[in-house]
């Protein structure tokens, strides 16, 4: 029994010590390439093939180091991965600019992006008259001197709060009656017919080709109004084709049981359709409230005093790219956090789905 | 005595591009309180369709179909054991049980005590607020037989319950369901394509013809009840198993010969 322990011992220990080499071995590759093509100008000259060549070999040491790691660690060494793989890239980033290789005028350093993000987060713009959050540390001061309307005027100036506003409520007035339309689409067979192929080609037409539609139709052409409308148009596509997709694909079997079992037409939808349709109407919601962030960014470049998208612009025309960037870093922390949110409201909703 | 379930000359055809199919043909069929008939034939010879029928799930083309009513008890008409289980992925295992009881507007006191009660019987208890995709075919079957005895009907209707089951699965519900139907002895009409599960549960077993169903023979299973799984391998069970056999077997060639 020992001798067989200690036998595994020893291959375990071998396949250890051929891995551990294999890791050195392609570290040592990769650091006299690297410096070979330093020295011959080649990154400068052939930098594509050289970034290619440096990734594959990373890819290498880290599946090597995955085979090191105790079983136990797994989930722990995939987020690490997860997360490490861009902190290499900024901080590579970081270094190139540093190296002056890249031009920081075009590419700023993630260092001075962060400052740039800092500086638009602590201050008032008083060209514009916005700051990127709404300085909420000002809260209580407003509170004492103007009251409710000093703190409506401290939203009214927030880059972040206009943009959200409007993807949420877009995505509020375009998603119910999504979901509406596509369960009668779902369940009726003429509604279907009469809708689906004009739903299919309309939803094809890039929503912000409508914008101009919208400013019509709205008595303050300038306004929120029109923003919100074409988020709202968005959202209500993917969720009416995602909500109707949803209902078709409930299992008959289940129906004939609910009409079997006494289901009427009430307990049928609320016992049957609704929650069979749920996961497929949650994923229709999921991409809509993306869409609604994508849309209303590229409205704000259009057409806007105030948003995300309008920083994101601004900065680009003022030369001022650091701050450029901070804008696309505020949309990414934006588009996380609210599928982030939909995520947590799906678990409570759908509890039946396996994960 | 009047008899539970009466379907006489029942005929469904079913409308297509070439004409009308004729699925079932002239079915008639009585089942007396208190009996467990089953129903064997070929793939496709339309047995399923007739318990559909049964269930008023589908309608007939010609015929009728009458379920007797208890006057006193408000008891549903069928409930129906489905072959895909048919239970709510987004249901509980107690709310699945539950099911028929709460469409009638049984209150949820009420109707928990009786699922609750039909899942210690089935011996899935402490699964109650487990999800169906926790559960093997074997216990999500048993969820589902559990909801049709809860709901209390007047003649249970089973189509294939244990087809979709493997074979020693199969076995362990046959004698389940023995046991439980010796509770109150309902009436039952119970679709399946094996002879032996058809002979070990059946007071009477019909065969079918294939294409038109037709019923083509009829046998009375004398074996003394309470069966068990131990009944398959006495001589008799075998013996009423051949003469079956050969009653099915040409039909079963008819619906391969016209396959191959």
């Amino acid at each position: 029994m020992s001798s067989y322990s200690s036998l595994a011992e020893a291959v375990r220990r071998l396949v250890l010590k051929q891995t551990v080499r294999e890791i050195l071995f392609t570290v040592i590759i990769a650091v006299v390439l690297n410096g070979v093509a330093l020295g011959l100008h080649v990154w400068r000259d052939y930098w594509e093939p050289v970034l290619l060549i440096n990734f594959v070999l990373l890819v290498v040491v880290a599946e090597s180091v995955g085979e090191l790691v105790p079983i136990r660690f797994k989930p722990l060494y995939d987020r690490a991965l997860a997360f490490g793989f861009p902190a290499i890239i900024l901080l590579c980033w970081e270094g190139l600019v540093n190296a002056g290789v890249l031009n920081a005028r075009w590419f700023p350093a993630p260092s001075s992006i962060l400052e740039a993000l800092w500086d638009l987060t602590v201050n008032y713009d008083r060209f514009n008259k916005s700051s990127l959050l709404g300085r909420p540390w000002l809260i209580p001061q407003e509170w004492n001197s103007n009251g409710m309307d000093g703190i409506k005027a401290l939203f009214r100036e927030s880059h972040v709060y206009a943009t959200l506003s409007r993807v949420m409520l877009g995505f509020t007035f375009g998603s119910l009656p999504g979901i509406l339309i596509g369960m009668a689409m779902g369940m009726n067979a003429t509604v279907r017919n009469m809708l689906d192929m004009t739903l299919s080609a309309l939803y094809v037409l890039p929503k912000i080709a409508i914008f101009p539609i919208m400013m019509l139709l709205f008595p303050d052409p300038f306004g929120e109004g029109p923003k919100i409308a074409v988020v709202a148009i968005s959202a209500f596509f993917l969720v009416t084709i995602s909500t109707m997709a949803g209902v078709q694909q409930i299992d008959p079997v289940l129906i004939q049981a609910g009409r079997n079992y006494g289901a009427n037409r009430w307990q049928m939808f609320r016992h049957v359709i609704l929650p069979g349709a749920l996961p497929m109407i949650f994923s229709g919601l999921r991409l809509a409230l993306g869409t609604g962030l994508i849309v209303i960014v590229a409205i704000e470049f259009v057409r806007a005093k105030i948003g995300v998208g309008r920083v994101i612009l601004y900065y680009w025309e003022i030369l001022s790219t650091a701050k450029m960037y901070a804008g696309l870093f505020v949309t990414m922390i934006l588009g996380v956090t609210l599928t982030y949110g939909l995520q947590l409201i799906e678990r409570l909703v759908i509890p039946w789905q396996r994960k | 005595m009047r008899p539970k379930i009466v379907a006489r000359n029942v005929v469904k055809t079913y409308k297509s591009k070439d004409g009308d199919i004729l699925a079932i043909d002239d079915f008639s069929l009585e089942v007396a309180e208190g009996e467990f008939v089953c129903i064997v034939g070929p793939s496709g010879c339309g047995k399923s369709t007739f318990l559909r029928i049964l269930a008023g799930l589908t309608p007939l083309t010609a015929g009728t179909v009458d379920i007797a009513r208890d006057a006193k008890a408000q008891k549903p008409l069928n409930s129906m054991v489905f072959q895909e289980y048919a239970i709510y992925p987004w249901k509980t295992v107690r709310d699945n049980v539950a099911f028929g009881l709460e469409m009638r507007g049984v209150s949820k006191h009420t109707r928990y005590v009786i699922a609750e009660d039909w899942l210690k019987r089935v011996g899935l208890l402490k699964f109650a607020n487990y999800y169906p995709h926790q559960l093997s075919g074997g216990m999500k079957q048993r969820v589902s037989i559990a909801r049709a005895l809860a709901n209390d009907p007047e003649v249970l209707l089973m189509d294939e319950p244990l087809g979709a089951l493997d074979a020693q699965m199969r076995t362990v519900l046959q004698g389940e369901l023995l046991n439980l139907w010796e509770i109150d002895r309902k009436t039952v009409v119970y679709i399946t394509h094996s002879i032996d599960e058809a002979i070990l549960l059946g007071d009477r077993v019909i065969v079918m013809t294939a294409h038109p169903g037709k019923i083509k023979m009829e046998f009375t299973i004398e074996i003394p009840r309470p069966r068990m799984i131990e009944t398959m391998s006495t001589p008799e069970f075998a013996l009423q198993k051949g003469i079956i056999w050969e009653a099915l077997k040409d039909e079963v060639a008819r619906v391969y010969g016209e396959q191959l």
